[in-house]
């Protein structure tokens, strides 16, 4: 039986290699609050050199997610060099990035509407290894689409993040599916005010990981996990024939 | 870098010529004349025969009734041009930047020379002295720009002018020191306008309006305010290459050969000379004696030949070859210095303008609408909209602190919608509010943030900001547009989504 775990582990390996995820050779020491997080992902490590995808379903989440994108930057991946923002109008409030840990003057905003030019800069973007990560609010996306991008940052371990407003097309090859809700905020204990951001995220889908939910807000530069609410979601097993 | 320039003039040139030919003529009074309407005029008059105020342009007659001693020879048609010529060539060894001055002047592009000699006093006097040793008397002075020492050669008696000082000696200049055609030159002295420093302190539109336009230039550009332009009698070689072919090219893979090899050959070039291309233009001359041509921008100077080649490749399609190409031409049309960046053992972080980064905007703008791309800076206004800017390069630092003690939403309209509310007066946080249809139910609140119309700036109410929190845990930033009123009912916008 121990033997048998031993040979699945391996090929495990073996398969996270072909799917383009070379073990870390930096591991991450520092989760900044997300410790909870790490064992939702392949080999314990956020997968850098991906491209993770955001459902939204109005404005109200997008800011989430926008939020929770620049939390991620700032903390887990350092934001070194510069971060391509591609976005539809000049909605992104760039003081505010400043709020969730970013320099908003490393961010080149690239504002198109039309969704052709969109794809064609975001692969452009995600084929530049000088580039930390690439943000695209991109709401639509074909599977040919994304192995594009897939192909691209395996490349140049660029990461990407695709923000999607109300997608029509689910199937994408991103490695993971995020659905980041406003919750209210807790209790100020009698203070006036709203207190700090607060999110239900969800981890749909991750590929080669275990996808979970977690309630987490942002608090003085870092995130913090609400454990009392934070479970793993089931996934069936599926029997491989 | 600083510009230094050397006026030369040779008062009596065409003399000193016929002194070096008949060395006999010497300490003697002589002309050269030349027939005009029927006389015979004095073109040139040496040194000895201008003491006895024989000067050129008088009637030869008149010139012999004077001093009956008088030599003169005929004059040779176009002397001085010629002259000029072969000694501009000869100055060469003084700087490669050379024009010629007529007349009788010559102008040197000293900057980043005289260091060579010493010292610029050296570099001007040795400029005179070997001048001297060949026969011509001549006078030279530096000074910063082209019209300083174009006057000082002439009207002042310094040598040299130190960096940044030419105005207080030009201030003493006569208004002849300006390079201006004699009827405006009387009616200066006329007025009583004898001296420069009389002209500055008029304003300008009078001046313009007295005196014409040209007046104002010549003080512009005596000043420095005003660039003045030179033709150099070697000209500086164009940043430009061309490939004929034997046959005509009508292939796509031909037209990329033809491409490739140019962009070698020209950034080969630029390499050696440190020079980056910001703009080019890659022509063909086509059978049909039309010119296809395509155009490039970089928005820092590069000589990457596969960047290049890459940014001419997107626009390929655009160049029609029709029944063929029988000249390829690759042309720069604004070249940069170019500072090569040092290699590296590892990368450590990429800075903003790393080489790739500008690149890839670079491969942008070649599909996109160049506006698109847009970094911000912080810019002090308390306004939203208006506290932030636009950086106009990649390499523009900040020069202020974000701010970060306010709370500022992540998603920002760029025109406030409006919404209908339920608010308690006077500035209380409104209890509901209905935006597109959906009605919000307000549980926390903060606020309010009152920020002022700038009213330097633009006319406006000033604005009550709240943050609010709704059942689901939404966020929103609303606004109320002024104070209540009796007459009027201020309005309510939603501007923001906070994450």
């Amino acid at each position: 039986m121990a033997a048998n775990q031993d040979t699945f582990a391996r090929l495990q390996q073996d398969i996270l290699l072909l799917q383009g995820f070379k073990p870390a050779t930096t591991q991450i020491t520092n989760w900044h609050g997300l410790e909870q997080l790490k064992s939702a992902f392949p080999n314990g490590v956020f997968p850098t050199g991906a491209v993770h995808e955001f459902f939204c379903t109005g404005p109200e989440t997008v800011s989430t997610s926008a939020g929770f994108v620049s939390g991620i930057l700032s903390s887990l991946l350092k934001q070194q060099g510069a971060t391509i923002w591609i976005s539809p109008g000049k909605m992104i409030f760039p003081p505010a990035l400043k709020h969730f840990g970013m320099d908003p003057e490393k961010v080149i905003f690239i504002h198109l509407k039309n969704e052709k030019e969109k794809l064609f800069v975001m692969e452009e973007a995600l084929k530049c290894d000088s580039v930390s990560a690439v943000v695209g609010q991109i709401n639509e996306i074909s599977l040919t689409e994304s192995r594009r991008f897939q192909l691209a940052v395996e490349h140049s371990k660029v990461t990407g993040f695709l923000i999607r407003q109300n997608p029509r097309n689910i199937m994408t090859s991103c490695v993971t599916r995020w659905q980041i809700a406003p919750l209210p905020g807790d209790d100020t204990a009698g203070l006036p005010g709203v207190g700090f951001p607060k999110w239900d995220v969800q981890l749909l889908k991750v590929r080669n990981g275990k996808p979970g939910r977690w309630e987490m807000q942002w608090q003085s530069g870092r995130f913090q996990v609400t454990p009392k609410y934070s479970f793993e979601i089931k996934v069936p097993i599926r029997k491989i024939v | 870098m600083e510009k230094r320039y050397v006026a030369i003039w040779f008062p009596y040139l065409a003399t000193d010529w016929f002194e070096r030919q008949h060395p006999a003529l010497k300490n003697n009074a002589f002309v050269l004349s030349a027939p005009s309407h029927g006389r015979m005029m004095i073109t040139a008059a040496n040194s000895d025969a201008q003491k006895l105020l024989i000067r050129e342009g008088m009637v030869l007659a008149d010139a012999r009734a004077i001093c009956p001693t008088l030599q003169y020879f005929d004059d040779k048609p176009d002397l001085t041009g010629q002259l000029l010529q072969r000694i501009a060539e000869w100055c060469i060894r003084f700087t490669p930047i050379v024009a010629i001055d007529p007349p009788g002047g010559l102008i040197l592009d000293a900057s980043g020379c005289s260091h060579l000699w010493g010292s610029e006093e050296e570099y001007v006097l040795d400029i005179i002295k070997r001048l001297a040793t060949r026969g011509y008397f001549a006078k030279a002075a530096m000074a910063d720009t082209i019209g300083a020492a174009w006057a000082i050669t002439r009207f002042g008696k310094e040598r040299v002018v130190e960096k940044d000082n030419h105005l207080e000696t030009l201030l003493a200049l006569p208004p002849e020191a300006l390079r201006l055609d004699e009827n405006t030159i009387a009616r200066l002295h006329k007025l009583g306008l004898n001296q420069i420093k009389h002209l500055v302190t008029i304003p300008a539109a009078s001046l313009r309006r007295r005196f014409g336009p040209l007046l104002l230039q010549r003080i512009n550009q005596i000043v420095g305010r005003e660039h003045e332009f030179i033709e150099p009698i070697i000209p500086p070689e164009p940043y430009q290459v061309r490939l004929p072919c034997i046959e005509p090219i009508a292939r796509v893979a031909g037209i990329e050969i033809a491409l490739r090899t140019l962009l070698e050959q020209l950034c080969e070039r630029m390499q050696k000379e440190g020079k980056g291309l910001r703009t080019a233009c890659f022509k063909g001359h086509r059978l049909d004696g039309k010119i296809a041509d395509i155009q490039i921008s970089t928005s820092r100077a590069s000589c990457n030949v596969n960047h290049l080649f890459h940014l001419f490749e997107m626009k390929l399609p655009a160049f029609e070859p029709d029944l063929g190409i029988e000249l390829f031409l690759l042309e720069v049309t604004r070249v940069e210095d170019y500072t090569p960046a040092q290699e590296q053992f590892w990368k450590e972080s990429a800075a903003l303008n790393d080489q790739p980064i500008a690149e890839l905007i670079d491969r942008l703008t070649g599909k996109i609408n160049p506006d698109a791309i847009q970094r911000y800076l912080p810019d002090e206004h308390h306004l939203p909209e208006r506290s932030f800017k636009k950086a106009t390069s990649l390499s523009e630092q900040p020069t202020t602190q974000w701010p970060t003690n306010k709370p500022r939403p992540i998603l920002l309209l760029e025109r406030p919608e409006k919404i209908e509310v339920t608010a308690p007066i006077p500035d209380y946080p409104p209890l509901n509010f209905r935006y597109k249809g959906q009605l919000h139910k307000v549980v926390k609140a903060d606020g309010p943030e009152r920020i002022e119309q700038e009213w330097w700036l633009a006319e406006g109410e000033h604005r009550d900001y709240y943050t609010i929190e709704d059942e689901q845990g939404c966020r929103y930033w609303l606004f109320r547009a002024g104070h209540y009123n009796e007459e009027k009912k201020p309005h309510w916008f939603l501007h923001g989504f906070f994450a």
